[in-house]
């Protein structure tokens, strides 16, 4: 089910404050989050973002195509080394 | 012969039913699009008049994007998806079920045809 149109879209609280906090100064630096299923803002676009995949942190290059998607899609948190091959 | 958007309609066919052979119309578009040009929905496709035939492909070509053009919108669409490396666009590029679905077994229109995996060992200690 979809998100309540209500409510509006859910952006991370400090996640965006750190976000602005930025971009007022600009200058460029990572930020480290948890917030995966927090919505990218188009704040958040040319801003490097490092997203925990629940083992390290995944950094993101926000462009403009994502807004609108959530963090987590792009860090994923499942890697598939292939099935079967000589006995290891 | 009724030639829509590209399309041969079937001539036999009621009017709701012939529509549907359009790529992006289903029965509900179809039934929306009839209503619109005020064609019964009964009528059979050779029982078409010209005027009809006009009216139907007026409100078509206005208010649908359909056939190549809606094919071609719905890649761009998935061709966004890998591109910006999303976890749908990934599963995209795998082939594999996109939208959360078990792949331990089925999962076949995705996957394909099963691939045998030949000699596979028993498990010996």
């Amino acid at each position: 089910m979809s998100r309540s149109l209500k409510k509006g879209p859910f952006i991370d609280y400090k996640l965006e404050r750190k976000v602005l906090k930025i971009n007022e100064s600009t200058k460029k630096q990572v930020i480290k989050t948890w917030a995966r299923a927090s919505m990218i803002s188009p704040d958040f676009v040319g801003h490097t973002i490092a997203v925990h995949n629940g083992n390290k942190f995944i950094p993101v290059y926000v462009t403009e195509n994502m807004v609108g998607h959530k963090l987590g899609e792009f860090a994923p948190t499942r890697q598939f080394r292939g099935h079967g091959g000589k006995q290891r | 012969m009724a030639r829509i958007v590209g399309v041969d309609l079937p001539k036999n066919k009621r009017g709701v039913i012939g529509l549907t052979y359009i790529y992006g119309i289903g029965k509900s578009t179809a039934q929306e699009i009839l209503k619109k040009a005020k064609v019964d929905e009964d009528t059979k496709v050779k029982d078409w008049t010209d005027e009809q035939i006009a009216s139907l492909r007026s409100v078509i070509n206005e208010q649908y994007t359909l056939e190549g053009e809606l094919r071609s919108m719905v890649q761009m669409n998935i061709k966004r998806l890998m591109d910006i490396a999303s976890y749908r666009g990934i599963r995209h590029r795998t082939g594999l079920p996109v939208r959360g679905q078990k792949t331990q077994n089925n999962a076949r229109t995705r996957k394909g045809k099963r691939k045998t995996v030949a000699n596979k060992k028993k498990a010996t200690k």
